[in-house]
């Protein structure tokens, strides 16, 4: 369980988090969704302790994120951030294998390799396991960094935006591999989704955050209704029920 | 790993031609029929040998100095002399001129360190607190930080009329080096190992803060570890020989267009190389004009300005 309690964060003067409170259960895969700029990033950082906590407090299964030591806590969530840049040069297999750092230390196990090895298929990387990161297609190299997320192998595993870049079938592979990740092996899964279909079709839990405040939150049932996208987006949309998913539209 | 071999034979066949190149003539004949006389033994042992292991201790120690820096700032364009680190170094050194000019060498060069920490560590504290939108404006910002630097320890200099003694470092020489006076380079060897047993964990650095908070590496402390390797080993070499410029750049870039960043894999290649480039550029300068010796850091000057521009250039084809 993620106990987020009265989070706030400010740059400056300008609030970008506002005093939000909410509970995300273990297991089963939670979407965020909102507009651009509604903090949803600036959230999912703290939770993972990439930025530090203004007030409130987030636990991780009864831990305060920003009092637990980082090398504990690596090994029980993770996270996938939404603009990734490295500079150094690496290679797919070797990022991939950096997600094992928290157990190996740099000295992989059998174990270990395993891990990458079934991240990397899952993926489809396969054959690009040998190629740099700077020689890969955007949604390739998307691809390898949430390997690597996958192969650290963590209960809680959070992707800020992680079908950027990616093809309509990659896409759809991907939300399946995390909608599986959760049903199957019991992770938790948390993604921020700018795509309200797949939000609405993949996730058990959908979280709607807005103006850097909690703005609704429920099943997708109780979401993805017109009166909420609209309120929420400031766009029209028409809802439709379909082979039971609702399925938006908005152009 | 295999393919280090030949690489190490070819830096033990370079080792051993900078042993007998020289004004005074040895030869490996006559050392090893035992022909030479005890005045060549002597050029040989208290001469040759501190020269060129100098040169193997300060070639791989800079080189991977210079590859930690580059993951620390996270910009290829970093190098010891690009980011103040070198001339803080010689600022130490100016204060111990100064305050206690007859300090063990082992001293000056903790001094120096020091410097060259709290000088490295400004530049850091820098590229944190103004973060800038063009990767080349890195190196600028640590120029520009050297050059006040240097002027600083330049108007002492000349104030304390020591600007003869700072002359001499400034530009890398080996040709000074004798037993005796080389030894704290092994410092900077245990370094380049203390780095090498660390490489995973500048690896993990290289890729950021959040993505090492994540993998649960405390970001701030590997840092701290690698401003201290960067600084000591800068001070060694700058105390024993003076500025080796361009060898933590060339040595890197090459290193990793070849190979990639995973310093586990590559920095046995930068210790290597960097060995091997500055034997190279050593025979050159004390070979190209003899019996005049062309002192290492201007050879390396040449050679590290023309790399350098060709590192430029590419990247603007790359943009383009
Ligand atoms: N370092 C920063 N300094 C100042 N303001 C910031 C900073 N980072 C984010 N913000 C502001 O905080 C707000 C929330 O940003 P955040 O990245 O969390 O939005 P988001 O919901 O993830 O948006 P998007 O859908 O575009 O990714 C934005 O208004 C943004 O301008
Ligand atoms: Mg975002």
């Amino acid at each position: 369980m993620i106990g987020i309690s009265g989070v706030s964060k400010s740059y400056g003067q300008t609030v970008v988090i506002d005093d939000v409170s909410l509970t995300l259960p273990k297991g089963g895969l939670t979407s965020i969704i909102g507009p651009n700029g509604a903090g949803k990033s600036t959230l999912m950082s703290m939770i993972a302790r990439l930025l530090p906590i203004d007030r409130g407090t987030v636990m991780v299964d009864g831990l305060d994120v920003a009092l637990t030591a980082g090398d504990a806590l690596a090994k029980r969530l993770s996270i996938l951030r939404q603009d990734n840049h490295l500079a150094a040069r690496l290679t797919v297999s070797d990022l991939v294998s950096f997600g094992r750092y928290p157990y190996s230390k740099g000295r992989l196990t059998d174990e270990d390799r395993g891990h990458i090895e079934r991240a990397l298929t899952y993926l489809g990387l396969d054959e690009l396991k040998h190629r740099f990161l700077d020689e890969l297609s955007g949604g390739q190299r998307q691809r390898a960094f949430v390997a690597m997320v996958l192969a650290q192998d963590t209960d809680y595993m959070l992707f800020d935006e992680p079908l950027n870049n990616l093809d309509i079938r990659h896409a759809v592979a991907m939300m399946k591999l995390l909608r599986d990740a959760a049903k199957d092996l019991g992770k938790t899964v948390v993604v921020v989704l700018h795509d309200i279909n797949f939000a609405s079709c993949y996730s058990d839990h959908i979280v709607v955050m807005r103006r850097g405040r909690l703005f609704r939150q429920g099943v997708p049932e109780e979401i993805i209704r017109e009166e909420i996208l609209i309120e929420t987006y400031e766009t029209d949309f028409k809802v439709r029920d379909m082979d039971g998913n609702r399925i938006a539209t908005f152009y | 790993m295999k393919s280090l071999i030949p690489a190490l034979l070819l830096i033990f066949c370079l080792a051993v031609v900078s042993l007998f190149v020289g004004v005074s003539d040895v030869s490996l004949w006559s050392v090893l029929n035992g022909t030479a006389d005890q005045r060549q033994v002597m050029i040989l042992l208290a001469s040759r040998v501190p020269r060129t292991i100098a040169l193997l201790l300060a070639g791989s120690g800079i080189a991977i100095a210079g590859m930690i820096l580059q993951m620390l700032a996270r910009n290829r364009f970093v190098e010891p002399s690009t980011t103040g680190t070198v001339e803080s170094a010689g600022l130490g050194m100016l204060v111990v001129l100064l305050l206690a000019p007859d300090m063990p060498v082992m001293a000056k060069m903790l001094v120096a360190a020091v410097f060259a920490l709290a000088g490295t560590g400004m530049f850091l504290a820098v590229l944190r607190a103004i973060p800038l939108r063009s990767v080349l404006m890195v190196p600028l910002v640590g120029i520009m930080l050297g050059g006040m630097i240097s002027a600083v320890t330049t108007f002492f200099a000349y104030r304390f009329d020591l600007f003869q003694s700072m002359g001499a470092w400034a530009n890398g020489d080996f040709s000074a080096v004798l037993r005796g006076r080389y030894e704290t380079l092994w410092v900077a060897f245990a370094l380049t190992i203390a780095a090498y047993i660390a490489a995973d964990r500048f690896t993990v650095a290289g890729m950021g803060e959040e993505f090492s908070t994540n993998l649960g590496l405390n970001y701030r402390r590997i840092m701290a570890i690698g401003l201290v390797i960067v600084s000591m080993v800068t001070a060694s070499v700058v105390v024993t020989a003076g500025v080796v410029p361009f060898l933590g750049l060339i040595v890197p870039n090459i290193v990793s267009m070849a190979m990639g960043d995973n310093l586990r894999k590559s920095l046995p290649w930068i210790g290597i190389c960097g060995a091997g480039l500055i034997l190279a550029c050593d025979i050159v300068g004390r070979t190209i004009n003899a019996p005049f010796e062309i002192p290492v850091g201007t050879v390396l000057g040449i050679i590290g300005s023309l790399f350098f521009l060709y590192l430029l250039l590419r990247r603007q084809s790359r943009v383009a």
